[in-house]
């Protein structure tokens, strides 16, 4: 009785994730579109007029001056504003063809599928295996933890420092390694979205080169939304990049989308003044 | 949105409804706590209500106490309730304030800081950390003084104040007699013992909660006097504890209301007489020991009569506590506003 | 007073004013000697004897506690034997004795107390913590808890009595372990709140973006990462509890005998040690008298490390 349902259940989801590739290929393989018309906290408004698409397995990066709405935008992406008081918006964002702020669809449900990487690395007060099994635990997980645990480790690259002392404290480790332990916990449940928040604004540059390397190798599992000050990086690491700058006009401090494109585009040949200026700045 | 890759999944029925159930749970307990309140208040009130129809008003200002002919007063009681607490908490808060200024403005640590320096031993890497730590020994001895149990304290004031004073107590009875303070002989327990232990056991409420107020006045305060040349104590005096005031107020008040409902060490020490005298020497009773004493082989037709006392004795605390809080609250707030 | 002069018009000078009249040079008559310390100047002094007196004041509020201490040692210690822990009560007169049926007493009313508070207790206090501050129903409760806080616990006992002792008739660990409760539930509540607001907010933030609902964070991660906090304010609750003896009076009453006299009965009227201390000190018999200190040696000892476990806790709480 019991295999049969999950026999059915898989070829369901097989049938499923052909229709949906079929449907992906069809929007030219965007995951996630975002679209921000306005965008509130409480009367301040943040952002406006910024639509991005997220391509499947693609790294997308978010660069632009400090406070112009970069995180905003990302924390967007998977809900996690709706903590904000006073936050709202206007615009859509569908996830695979669905909108996420639907009233119907349970934000805790986007955030399984939608996983976040944070600024600061924030490892939970628990051993280094906890920490990474936590998300197999809360998506009730049934299967070998030990061995899921192992490889996400794995391919955050912090195995061979933590294998010995896997029942140690997250917190006992360094900022870099609590960092990639952050991002084996993100992806041992294997969301399809991982969005990353200057993930390696705390890391010395062997760890971001390190991460960087990470990043690109997950690409062909996940797709990667990142935000970060660092232009080489976007440059090394991003497929595409979007420009996102301050609009002090009407007094306001509001955050908007100058360009998006691949990123040989924007740092090569960008087409707006503003984002040669910005490209120029940080260069020279 | 289902799975492609049989980990991540949307959070089960099952998981959401205990979300739900456990969210509300949490809410009901919560209201459960704030009802306890009132609960114990209805509760009281509504087993007292046949007392106050029988005796109303005037049982406040009966002095007689007597289950025998029925006769119901607790004036003696009330009397000696804030005549204690209030004793207590002259002799409690200049103590307990002392000790707050002493942790709080650093004496200790000087002390120890210098006795070091006499050594040369000052950055000794063991010793060195001697004046933090001899401030927060201070500090936990003086908190220990609330962890002892009132009915240890009892048993303490019975076998060691009692002896110890009485003998002074009878000369100053002897010489200074004609005070109405000292009008009587200390034949046994009396208001005086009970009011030294109870200013032992509100001193800790008084030292704790002062000494917050007095570490979180702004350091900026603090170096703009000594900025100016003030003396230590004239920065105490002028500007620290001003600035403390409300806290240290909130205190006082808070430790008041302890003062007035705590039972044993009273019921164990004040004498249990029901007699109204200012004298310091003379046996008298308050509302807590007199529940204490009464409740438990109270008649079932006295308990009213008894629930009435509780009522006085909660409307009182209750009000005292409550301006205590209140004072505390705005204390903190305006502090946060002046950082 | 005068202090008070000194320090809204601070001079370095003051006493005598200056008999010196308008000069060229301001500096000319200054006599450099007033800048040392020199206990003849009355700001000086008065600042060293206020110092002395706070020094004076907070040895001697630490007195008391050395007393009481001492006379637990040497009261108490002399009769403390295995007996105690084991025999009844003594009549008057009786040799030997001990309090084992006031020690259980004691610890089964305020497990009881537990088992009521601290579920009570710590989800009220989830529900605090994950409420905005300036909610209004969450101040109540905390100004609720505050006021409990500062509740003469003899009330508590009334309270009891009133509720279970009058309507079921007759005194009960049920009811005295009622009473404890409503004394441990605010320190509950106020500590396991303010621990599950240490947790640094990222931890939650973390637990929220994986996709955790609401009742998986708390229970996966706020309340395992404030346990040290939730467990020190337990300890202390335990700790106040124990040694409580009002609330107990009129709703426990007193027992001679064991709780399991014909089988194991938690409404009949149970023995603590508070209690004990209580009826024993009035006694005029020396052995009861005795006992009542080994009983008090007992009962501090018993309160003092439980408090510490309580600190020892505190320290390993995690802070942002
Ligand atoms: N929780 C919030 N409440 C109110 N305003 C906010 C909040 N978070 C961000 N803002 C405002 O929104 C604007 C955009 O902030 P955001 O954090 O998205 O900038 P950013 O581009 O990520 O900057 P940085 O590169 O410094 O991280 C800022 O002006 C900020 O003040
Ligand atoms: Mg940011």
């Amino acid at each position: 009785m019991r295999n049969t349902t999950n026999a059915e259940k898989l070829s369901k989801a097989r049938i499923d994730t052909a229709q949906r590739s079929a449907k992906e290929t069809a929007s030219n393989g965007v995951v996630i579109d975002c679209n921000i018309d306005e965008l509130y906290y409480s009367t301040f408004k943040a952002v406006r007029d910024t639509s991005i698409p997220v391509k499947k397995n693609r790294i997308t990066a978010f660069i632009g001056p400090s406070g112009c709405g970069k995180s905003t935008v990302l924390r967007c992406l998977n809900r996690m504003n709706d903590l904000v008081r006073g936050f709202r918006f206007k615009g859509h964002v569908h996830f695979r063809g669905k909108d996420i702020y639907h009233p119907s669809v349970d934000a805790t449900a986007v955030r399984r599928f939608i996983g976040m990487v944070f600024q600061q690395p924030n490892p939970f007060a628990m051993s280094i295996y906890n920490n990474v099994a936590f998300g197999l635990r809360l998506n009730s997980y049934k299967g070998p933890v030990a061995e899921k645990v192992e490889d996400a480790l794995k391919r955050s690259a912090l195995w061979d420092e933590v294998k010995d002392k896997l029942q140690k404290s997250g917190l006992s480790l360094s900022g870099g390694q609590q960092q990639r332990l952050c991002i084996a916990r993100a992806i041992a449940t294997e969301p399809e979205v991982l969005l990353m928040d200057e993930p390696c604004s705390a890391l010395d540059p062997i760890a971001t080169r390190r991460i960087e390397e990470l990043m690109v190798e997950l690409k062909t599992r996940y797709t990667i939304a990142i935000v970060t000050h660092n232009l080489q990086q976007a440059q090394r690491v991003a497929d595409n990049t979007g420009f996102l700058y301050v609009d002090t006009s009407d007094g306001g401090r509001c955050g908007y989308l100058v360009e998006f494109g691949e990123s040989g585009q924007i740092f090569n040949d960008p087409r707006e003044q503003y984002t040669k200026d910005y490209i120029r700045g940080e260069f020279s | 949105m289902s799975d492609i890759n049989q980990i991540s999944r949307p959070p089960t029925h099952s998981q959401q409804v205990v979300d739900t159930a456990f969210r509300w749970l949490c809410c009901g307990f919560a209201c459960l706590s704030v009802l306890m309140v009132a609960l114990i208040m209805l509760e009281i009130a509504k087993d007292a209500v046949p007392a106050i129809r029988q005796y109303g008003p005037g049982f406040l200002a009966g002095t007689t106490w007597d289950p025998n002919t029925g006769q119901f007063g607790i004036l003696p009681e009330i009397w000696g309730t804030l005549y204690t607490s209030f004793l207590a908490l002259l002799i409690g808060t200049s103590f307990g304030v002392a000790a707050a200024i002493f942790l709080s403005e650093g004496f200790l640590a000087q002390a120890v800081f210098q006795i070091l320096k006499a050594f040369g031993l000052q950055f000794h890497p063991v010793l060195g950390k001697l004046p933090d730590r001899a401030e927060v020994l201070l500090k936990n001895l003086i908190e220990l003084l609330a962890a002892i149990p009132s009915v240890v304290y009892g048993l303490w004031g019975l076998f060691v104040i009692i002896p110890l004073i009485r003998p002074a107590c009878n000369w100053l009875n002897l010489k200074l007699g004609w005070i109405p303070l000292f009008g009587t002989t200390l034949t046994g327990p009396g208001v005086l013992p009970a009011v030294i232990v109870l200013a032992i056991m509100i001193l800790p409420t008084i030292t704790a909660i002062s000494r917050n107020a007095l570490v979180s006045v702004p350091p900026k305060l603090r170096m703009a006097a000594y900025g100016m040349g003030a003396t230590r104590w004239e920065t105490i005096l002028a500007v620290i504890l001003p600035t403390a005031a409300r806290g240290i107020a909130g205190a006082v008040i808070l430790a008041f209301g302890r003062a007035l409902g705590e039972t044993m060490a009273l019921a164990m020490l004040v004498g249990n007489a029901n007699r109204i005298s200012v004298s310091l020497f003379s046996p008298a009773n308050t509302l807590a020991a007199l529940l204490a004493n009464n409740f438990p082989e109270a008649a079932k037709k006295d308990v009213g009569v008894l629930m009435y006392a509780a009522l006085v004795l909660l409307a009182i605390t209750l009000f005292v506590n409550i301006i205590g809080s209140i004072i505390l609250q705005k204390a903190s707030a305006g502090q946060e506003g002046g950082k | 007073m005068n202090t008070q002069d000194a320090a809204i018009n601070p001079r370095i000078t003051p006493g005598p004013p200056d008999p010196v009249g308008p000069e060229v040079n301001p500096f000319a008559d200054v006599d450099f000697c007033e800048l040392e310390r020199s206990l003849r100047r009355p700001r000086t002094l008065v600042d060293l004897l206020l110092s002395n007196l706070v020094s004076a004041m907070t040895m001697l509020a630490l007195i008391p506690l050395f007393s009481v201490v001492l006379m637990l040692l040497w009261r108490g210690g002399q009769r403390l034997s295995l007996d105690v822990f084991t025999q009844l009560p003594p009549a008057p007169m009786e040799q030997g004795g001990g309090f084992g049926n006031a020690i259980l007493g004691t610890l089964i009313m305020v497990a009881l107390a537990a088992l009521i508070s601290i579920p009570l207790g710590i989800l009220s206090a989830v529900y605090l913590a994950q409420s905005r501050p300036e909610s209004p129903f969450a101040g109540a409760v905390r100004f609720g808890a505050k006021i409990l806080t500062g509740f003469p616990s003899i009330l508590a006992g009334v309270f009891a009595y009133g509720v279970l002792v009058l309507t079921f008739g007759g005194y009960s660990a049920i009811a005295g372990g009622v009473a404890l409760s409503i004394l441990m539930l605010p320190t509950i509540i106020l500590t396991a709140e303010d621990a599950i607001r240490m947790v640094p907010a990222k931890m939650r933030d973390a637990a929220i973006g994986m996709g955790a609902t609401p009742t998986q964070t708390t229970w996966m991660v706020l309340l395992p990462t404030a346990m040290p906090g939730i467990l020190t304010g337990i300890m202390l609750a335990i700790a106040r509890a124990a040694g409580e003896t009002a609330p107990l009076l009129f709703t426990a009453l007193f027992s001679n005998y064991w709780l399991f006299r014909g089988g194991f009965d938690l409404k009949q009227p149970t023995a603590s040690l508070a209690v004990l201390i209580y009826n024993f000190a009035g006694m005029p018999f020396d052995n009861q008298v005795d006992l009542a200190w080994v009983a008090a040696l007992v009962l501090v000892l018993l309160v003092l490390v439980t408090n510490l476990i309580g600190q020892a806790f505190s320290r390993r709480q995690i802070h942002e």
